[in-house]
């Protein structure tokens, strides 16, 4: 329900803020790139740049939906939250020799964990004796309201409407429900936001971040947990790639290479690393090792294809022309063969990064001792939403962080990648 | 014995499918030291497969080719080949992409140096040698793909359509420092084109080619090319002769044209 609603709330915001944006954007200096100069834009792939401004709303837009559905400090407005406060109903009552009577039951609504007084039992008539209950916010409570009206009272109405076994009425603030046994119970109202357990405020995953960083979890540093994960990476992916280039060399340059690796690469390359997990637990166990070499064989397929590609994409008059040119084969290999591959051997490392990130991650949340995988499936066992929500949001950025610094690496060590 | 001999030199490719296609039957041509011969013909007539067996690329079936009594198993660097595109190197700059010859060699570097800054300047390049191949134009590159030719020394320069992926000015000029390159240095150079212009500008001796099978259809001797080195190419072209020779080599290459069309109707 709350999900569908922020469902629309998004959707609302987007297209809202372009809707705002155009107007600003309209009222302003007009556009004078060269995408103003074409006719034609839509279908024109070239023409599609992101709009920053966009990507900048967009993040906030993110927080503010989040910080408004959990009741954020940060955030000056909300969805209307749990009722608090005091609020009262009035119950009729039928005793057995067939008189009736009526009582209000007073509740106090408080916040989770609040030390707070019981509220004075409410008015009544005739034999019915008044009631009070005290509950937490987006909890319930059981209120046996009839107990205190003389043997045999039952109740038949609540705030005038009747109600059975199993029936729930609306009341002020709330509902009520009538179990089996013919008692109340009550449930204040949720309003629309999210309880911390399920989804903590920004600024309690920022505090958590902090104390984390400060204190670390369970007796580890959060560095230390995110340095473990990146330390496996990037051993499995140097060895991988120390193994896989060189094999994927050979099967580009050799045909007994290629027909001998080929059953092996392509049978290996649909196999997700993650379904290898079980196998790697039986033969390397839970430690380093076994998680060193998931990762070497998450990288390992993903090079071997990157290098094949690169040799088999070397055209033919480079060939030519580097043997017209007295190249002798070994020449060959370092001065033409080998950096003509490196453009796809960087498209390689990147995907292989990604698919190391995403497998030590995961393979932490299966067995680990330390790592970011660990810490968020340890802190999940307590219900630390918000060490599970910070760590995931570690895990994103230093992904992102990674391909970015590929990205850069690539364009730093192979400018002219698309260029021929 | 000729600097350059091809004897009875034929190619023929089984086709995977059944059937087989007679790039080249029986060609035999010798070429002397220092000529500069153009090669005409329709489309399909075998003169990449030609070049390619000289470069030493493609093995022919039967026949033999010897440079200076030496028959050709394979490419070489005294035989320097010339492409239409995509043969720089873009992971070095227009200067490692000139030297890359004699780098490979193990000339030393300020050998090699000497060696790259004559070579710039001759094909106007100097002050580009220390950019990306990729940041040229294409008639830039082809200038460059020459000055790497060159700066090998090779024997025989082979050039299959270098110039044809440039612009009509750009094509222009180049024919003209291919004219200067081939006076100043002297060099044995077999030049493929499409442009009957160009080979009869560029070609002291012409070689007209016919196809089904790959033949040396016709021969001329021209005198153009001596005349055009190093003089204005359209007051050459405006020759009455150019024109004459021109319009009656068009004739034939239209006529074998003709005969691939209605050969392939039959
Ligand atoms: N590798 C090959 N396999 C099969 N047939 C080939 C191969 N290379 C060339 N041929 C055939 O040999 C014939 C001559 O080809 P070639 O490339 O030498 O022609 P060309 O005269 O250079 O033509 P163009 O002027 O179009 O470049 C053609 O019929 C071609 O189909
Ligand atoms: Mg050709």
């Amino acid at each position: 329900m709350t999900g569908l609603f922020i469902l629309i709330v998004y959707f609302a915001l987007f297209f809202g803020a372009a809707a705002a944006v155009a107007l600003i954007r309209r009222s302003m200096v007009s556009i004078t790139d060269f995408r103003s100069l074409k006719t034609v834009t839509f279908g024109d792939e070239s023409a599609v740049m992101p709009d920053r401004f966009a990507s900048i709303i967009s993040v906030v837009v993110v927080f503010l939906v989040w910080g408004a559905f959990t009741g954020s400090k940060l955030v000056p407005f909300h969805v209307p939250g749990p009722f608090l406060g005091t609020t009262a109903f009035v119950y009729e009552v039928e005793a057995p020799d067939g008189s009736q009577g009526s009582a209000t039951v007073n509740i106090v609504v408080h916040e989770m964990g609040a030390d707070i007084e019981e509220p004075a039992p409410g008015t009544s008539e005739g034999f019915a004796q008044g009631d009070s209950a005290s509950v937490a916010a987006w909890r319930s409570v059981l209120i046996s309201a009839q107990r205190n009206d003389g043997e045999g009272a039952k109740i038949v109405a609540v705030e005038g409407k009747p109600i059975s076994p199993g029936g729930t009425v609306d009341v002020p603030d709330g509902s009520v429900t009538m179990t089996s046994k013919g008692s109340l119970n009550f449930t204040p109202d949720k309003g629309l936001q999210m309880e911390a357990i399920w989804m903590p405020p920004p600024e309690a995953v920022v505090a958590r971040l902090i104390e984390i960083s400060r204190n670390g979890y369970q007796n580890v540093g959060l560095l230390e947990h995110v340095g473990w994960s990146l330390w496996r990476v990037l051993a499995g992916f140097v060895l991988g790639s120390l193994i896989g280039i060189p094999l994927g060399y050979a099967m580009g340059l050799s045909g007994w290479a290629r027909g001998w690796f080929d059953p092996i690469v392509e049978f290996m390359r649909p196999v997700p690393p993650l379904a290898l997990i079980p196998l790697v637990i039986i033969w390397f166990g839970i430690g380093e090792q076994g998680k060193i070499v998931l990762l070497f064989l998450a990288a390992l397929w993903v090079m071997i294809i990157a290098a094949r590609a690169g040799v088999s994409g070397v055209n033919i008059t480079k060939v030519h022309a580097a043997y017209s040119l007295g190249a002798s084969k070994w020449q060959m290999l370092r001065h033409v063969i080998v950096p003509n591959s490196l453009p796809e051997i960087f498209t390689g490392a990147r995907v292989a990064m990604g698919v190391c990130w995403g497998t030590v991650v995961a393979a932490e949340l299966v067995a680990a001792e330390k790592g970011a995988g660990k810490m968020i499936v340890a802190a999940s066992k307590f219900q630390s939403t918000d060490i599970v929500i910070m760590g995931i949001v570690i895990i994103g950025l230093i992904g992102f962080g990674i391909d970015i610094l590929m990205r850069k690496a690539e364009e730093w060590l192979v400018p002219w990648k698309g260029k021929s | 014995m000729a600097f350059l001999s091809i004897e009875n030199l034929s190619m023929r490719f089984d086709l995977p499918k059944g059937g087989h296609v007679q790039a080249l039957q029986d060609v035999s041509l010798d070429i002397g030291k220092g000529e500069l011969l153009s090669v005409l013909g329709p489309s399909g007539c075998g003169k990449s497969t030609l070049l390619n067996i000289l470069a030493g690329f493609l093995a022919q079936t039967s026949g033999q080719v010897t440079l200076n009594g030496k028959p050709v198993n394979g490419p070489g660097p005294e035989r320097g080949m010339v492409f239409q595109k995509g043969a720089l190197f873009e992971w070095m700059t227009v200067r490692r992409n000139v030297e890359f010859g004699p780098r490979m060699k193990g000339v030393p570097e300020t050998e090699r140096n000497t060696v790259v800054e004559n070579l710039l300047d001759t094909v106007g390049l100097h002050s580009f040698k220390d950019k990306a191949v990729y940041e040229l134009s294409g008639g830039m590159q082809q200038r460059v793909a020459l000055a790497r030719c060159l700066a090998n020394d090779p024997d025989v320069i082979l050039m299959d359509e270098p110039l044809g992926a440039l612009d009509a000015l750009t094509r222009e000029k180049m024919q003209g420092l291919v004219l200067n390159l081939w006076k100043k240095t002297g060099k044995t150079i077999i030049l493929i084109t499409h442009s009957v212009d160009e080979a009869l500008l560029l070609g002291e001796r012409l070689l007209v080619m016919a196809p089904r099978p790959g033949r040396i259809h016709r021969e001329y001797r021209l005198p153009f090319a001596e005349r055009a080195a190093g003089a204005d190419l359209r007051s050459v072209k405006d020759d009455p002769a150019f024109g004459q020779t021109k319009a009656e080599i068009l004739e034939m290459i239209w006529e074998m044209e003709e005969q691939i069309m209605s050969g392939a109707e039959a």
